[in-house]
């Protein structure tokens, strides 16, 4: 089984699929409700000039969260 | 139209084309107002089908139906209790699978939806390939490929979705899919209890009640509580027996595994030959990846964006002021005629002052709102807007904001200059709402273009050898008092864990003109019927404070008599003389019709005395000096000149400050004179010159000398009038609290007309000094403090200070109760605002004086 690590982890450009949310309560639904869910493929399309928030590419649309946000983000590589 | 007009609800994802959709089915019958409390939107409008008419509600833009953001709540809301006959869900045919969870929820909650694909023309480009039909076979829904902008498949989607609307009356057979089998085997126990005491039945079905129950949705529960405290906590206890069970077995919750299951649901049917295309998804919204390479990049993204904002900034602003400018001529002309008309008296006072002065007040931001609303329309619905917020973020987070409060602070006069008006409605792109009440009430520290002729009157007294620096700073401080304070009211009183963050970055597109227009005219027209209703009220309070009391008789007769013999010496001068009779005769000719033969008579008589009169001292040096500023009018431009004048204006106001035995001061004086001399040389100069003398001659005649002494009469019964009315005592009355801050009742009266109109400070303080009515370009106020002993340079920071602090205009107030939703927002804005301006006044006026 591959390793999970914190979404925050990857690098610009990486590619990974998510294997599990934390996240509870407002949190857990937002990230859920925009189809942030285990088994979605991930790619990391960038970072703000400050390396925070971070810019991700799934489902065939960008979305963006905050690097505090991403800690809630299991992946595999 | 019948009682009996159909209604349909137009749903989905925000930036899938929903709003666009709206706009092209309604086009400009459509009406907004808001949510009863709340500032979401409502919009409504009428559309035909086939000879018939529907009412089309437009729901808020949402990903979801679980209720957490005001959009949401409202959207269910709407759905379970104005029960639509049907929706139409537009979906951003690009990103099926995301766009399809909220129509899932619909489907759960028993609504009859029709699809409608929009966006298939960029689906299409990308290769996606959707088979409808299957999507009809596998779960019975109707999809429509639409393209909202060009307007292509929206007819049929409307005319299914009312066909449906007929048919199912606004309930279908819910969906039910299945959660797996832990939670689908509570679930039935639920929905038995649910049914058995008909809990929420039939606003919503059971088995979604019983749902909402496991997801923990704080509305769903707080409404079975209410409807039945028995079984609400019988459903609880089986919630959270459940979820135990799958935090041990699932290291999971309830609510996470519904999501779960959901996506999954959708994933499978897509798979079942409903989506295909899929895989070469790669290069798909390539081009706005490129854009955002450059456009987000990390050096390249700031600068373009401060270019951006600047742009903008300069926008609203520049250009802002031209069409104002014609807005103020008209009220101007307004406030001329109707003093032509109205006799001398009260009524006259109330109308010019308070109703045209208060009304054109307000109407004078229109233009503005309007170029800002646009420009803000633009860069929202090109997707460029969410790449601001994203790359602020980070700075905005740390004072408890958001990255999308830079655009409000910018326009409010983050950069010297904009107006708070316009800026806390421009709050309205922030969807986190704690994060925009506190933009909504820091956005008026910025130092904005109504506070800038008070810090520059100012700043050229008492700090003329820094002057840019000073203002710099006056800008800054107003960024660091908007920042600090919403630091403190987030940990205070808008407490609260910041909202998820979590945004989309739609891909870039061009604006339609039409949906820009109509979200343009929405908000101006909204601005002007809300402001212009209160304001109207409050101008005329703020008048009659002015007013009222009016000086005693035996005072009002004092100032009458000391004119008397002044008035009765000047009109025995010929050429008062002549002037009187001149206007006479000119009235005389307005009454005519303009083919009356008398007309030529009069203008004849008119022009002989015209000719009589400039033959007189007075007249002739008048005639001469608008001959000489014509001449200088028709001269070329001359940098040259203008870098001289500039020169010249700067050492005359630093000799100013100086006495003539200080260090420097002759040689200043000398600078000054060679200066003035080679300004001299230059043709401008000259004819300068040559004006400055002819006013002197003509300022030194007998009968301009007393014209000039009358004036100041006048001038001194305005200010004696002032300070006997409401406004003024109360200014007088408050000497006790603000002399700690070192301002005079006179600076009181001027501030107090301040939380009007900022522009009025001034005005205010020049009457109070007996001044009469002053210009931009009056020296005579600065002349006047400058001689006064009170003011130093302690009470000019306190008053920069306290100006740039203190409460926010009428019109903002107005506007931040109308954005907050609240009137105590209001009055805290006004109360807060003030306290904390008179702190930092006192603290630095007890510091430097």
């Amino acid at each position: 089984m591959a390793q999970q690590v914190s979404l925050r982890t990857l690098d610009d450009g990486q590619t990974a699929v998510i294997a599990g949310i934390t996240a509870e309560g407002e949190m857990g639904r937002r990230i859920r409700d925009m189809g942030l869910v285990p088994g979605v493929s991930v790619q990391v399309m960038g970072r703000a000039p400050l390396r925070d928030p971070v810019a991700l590419r799934l489902l065939g649309f960008t979305l963006t969260l905050r690097n505090s946000e991403a800690d809630f983000i299991r992946v595999t590589r | 139209m019948s009682a009996a007009q159909q209604i349909i609800a137009i749903a989905g994802n925000p930036n899938s084309g929903k709003t666009t959709a709206f706009n092209r089915y309604t086009g400009s019958r459509q009406h907004v107002g808001n949510y009863p409390g709340i500032t979401v939107e409502k919009k409504a409008g009428t559309a035909h089908v086939g000879g018939k008419a529907v009412t089309l509600v437009d729901l808020p833009g949402t990903y979801s139906l679980t209720a957490y953001s005001l959009e949401e709540v409202v959207a269910r809301k709407v759905l379970a209790e104005e029960r639509p006959g049907a929706v139409l869900d537009v979906v951003n045919a690009a990103v099926l699978e995301r766009n399809l969870y909220l129509t899932l929820q619909m489907l759960e909650m028993g609504i009859p939806v029709v699809l409608a694909l929009n966006m298939m023309d960029e689906a299409r480009d990308q290769g996606i390939i959707i088979d409808e039909k299957r999507l009809e076979e596998l779960t019975g829904i109707r999809a429509v490929p639409t393209v909202a902008r060009s307007g292509e498949g929206l007819p049929e989607a409307l005319a299914e979705t009312l066909k449906l609307a007929e048919e199912k009356k606004g309930r279908a057979v819910p969906l039910e899919i299945s959660y797996g089998p832990e939670i689908d085997a509570a679930l039935k126990e639920m929905t038995r209890l649910v049914e058995e005491a008909e809990l929420l039945i039939p606003k919503y079905p059971a088995r979604w009640v019983a749902l909402k129950y496991l997801e923990r949705d704080e509305d769903i529960i707080s409404q079975g509580r209410a409807a039945s405290a028995k079984t609400s906590a019988a459903l609880e206890k089986i919630a959270a027996r459940l979820s135990e069970h799958i935090k041990i077995t699932l290291h999971s919750y309830p609510e996470a595994l519904i999501a779960d299951y959901r996506y999954g649901y959708i994933a499978s049917l897509l798979r079942q030959g409903v989506l295909r295309g899929v895989d070469e998804r790669e290069n798909r919204i390539a081009y706005s990846d490129k854009m955002d390479k450059v456009l987000t990049h990390r050096i390249l993204g700031p600068v373009i964006m401060i270019g951006v904002l600047y742009a903008m900034y300069y926008l609203t602003i520049e250009i802002g002021d031209y069409p104002l400018g014609w807005v103020e001529n008209f009220f101007e002309w307004l406030d001329g005629a109707v003093g032509d008309v109205m006799s001398d008296g009260l009524l006259k006072s109330m109308i010019t002052s308070g109703v045209i002065g208060g009304v054109g007040g307000v109407l004078g931001f229109v233009p503005l709102i309007v170029i800002m609303f646009m420009l803000i329309a633009f860069l929202e619905d090109s997707g460029y807007m969410a790449r601001v917020a994203y790359m602020w973020d980070r700075v905005f987070r740390f004072f408890g904001l958001h990255g999308a409060s830079i655009m409000p602070f910018i326009i409010s006069g983050g950069i010297a200059g904009g107006c708070a008006v316009p800026g806390v409605m421009a709050t309205r792109t922030l969807r986190s709402p704690r994060e925009r009440l506190a933009t909504i009430l820091t956005a008026p520290f910025m130092a904005c273009g109504a506070k800038m002729p008070v810090f520059l009157l100012f700043v050229s007294i008492f700090f003329q050898d820094n002057k840019a620096l000073t203002l710099l700073l006056l800008s800054l401080t107003g960024w660091a008092a908007a920042l600090l304070v919403a630091r403190l009211l987030r940990s205070t009183l808008i407490r609260g864990e910041s909202t998820p963050f979590v945004m989309e970055l739609p891909p870039y597109r061009l604006p339609t003109l039409s949906g820009l227009l109509i979200h343009t005219w929405e908000r101006a027209w909204q601005y002007i019927k809300k402001a212009g209703t209160i304001i109207l009220a409050i101008s005329i309070l703020l008048w009659a404070a002015m007013s009222f009391p009016a000086l005693p008789e035996g005072e009002s007769a004092g100032f009458a008599a000391r004119k008397a013999p002044l008035e009765e010496e000047l009109a025995a001068f010929p050429y008062k003389k002549l002037s009187a009779e001149i206007a006479g005769l000119e009235e005389e000719l307005d009454g005519l019709g303009a083919r009356d033969p008398k007309a030529a008579e009069l203008r004849a008589g008119i022009e002989e005395l015209c000719l009589q009169r400039d033959a007189l001292p007075a007249g002739r040096l008048q005639a001469e000096m608008e001959r000489l500023a014509g001449q200088k009018d028709a001269l070329p431009e001359d940098p040259a000149a203008d870098r001289l004048r500039e020169q010249a204006a700067r050492l005359s106001a630093a000799l100013e400050g100086l006495k003539p035995e200080d260090v420097g001061a002759r040689a200043m004086r000398r600078q000054l004179d060679e200066v003035s001399e080679a300004l001299e040389k230059t043709p401008s100069g000259a004819i300068e010159a040559a004006i400055a003398r002819k006013r002197k001659e003509r300022d030194a005649l007998p009968e301009i000398r007393l014209e000039a002494e009358i004036a100041a009469i006048d001038n001194e019964e305005a200010a004696e009038a002032l300070r006997h009315s409401l406004a003024g005592r109360a200014g007088i009355s408050l000497e006790g609290i603000t002399a700690p801050a070192g301002f005079d009742w006179r600076t009181n009266i001027a501030l107090v007309g301040g939380i009007a109109a900022k522009e009025v400070v001034l005005s205010t303080l020049g009457t109070a000094y007996a001044l009469g009515e002053i210009g931009e370009d009056d020296h005579s106020l600065a002349d006047r403090i400058r001689a006064d002993s009170h003011w130093s340079r302690a009470n000019a920071v306190a008053l920069l200070l306290f100006t740039l602090l203190y409460s926010p205009c009428f019109v903002t107030l107005v506007v931040i109760r109308q954005e907050s939703g609240a009137w105590r927002w209001l009055f805290f804005s006004l109360v807060f605002n003030l306290v904390l301006a008179y702190g930092v006044a006192v603290a630095a006026y007890q510091t430097l004086a």
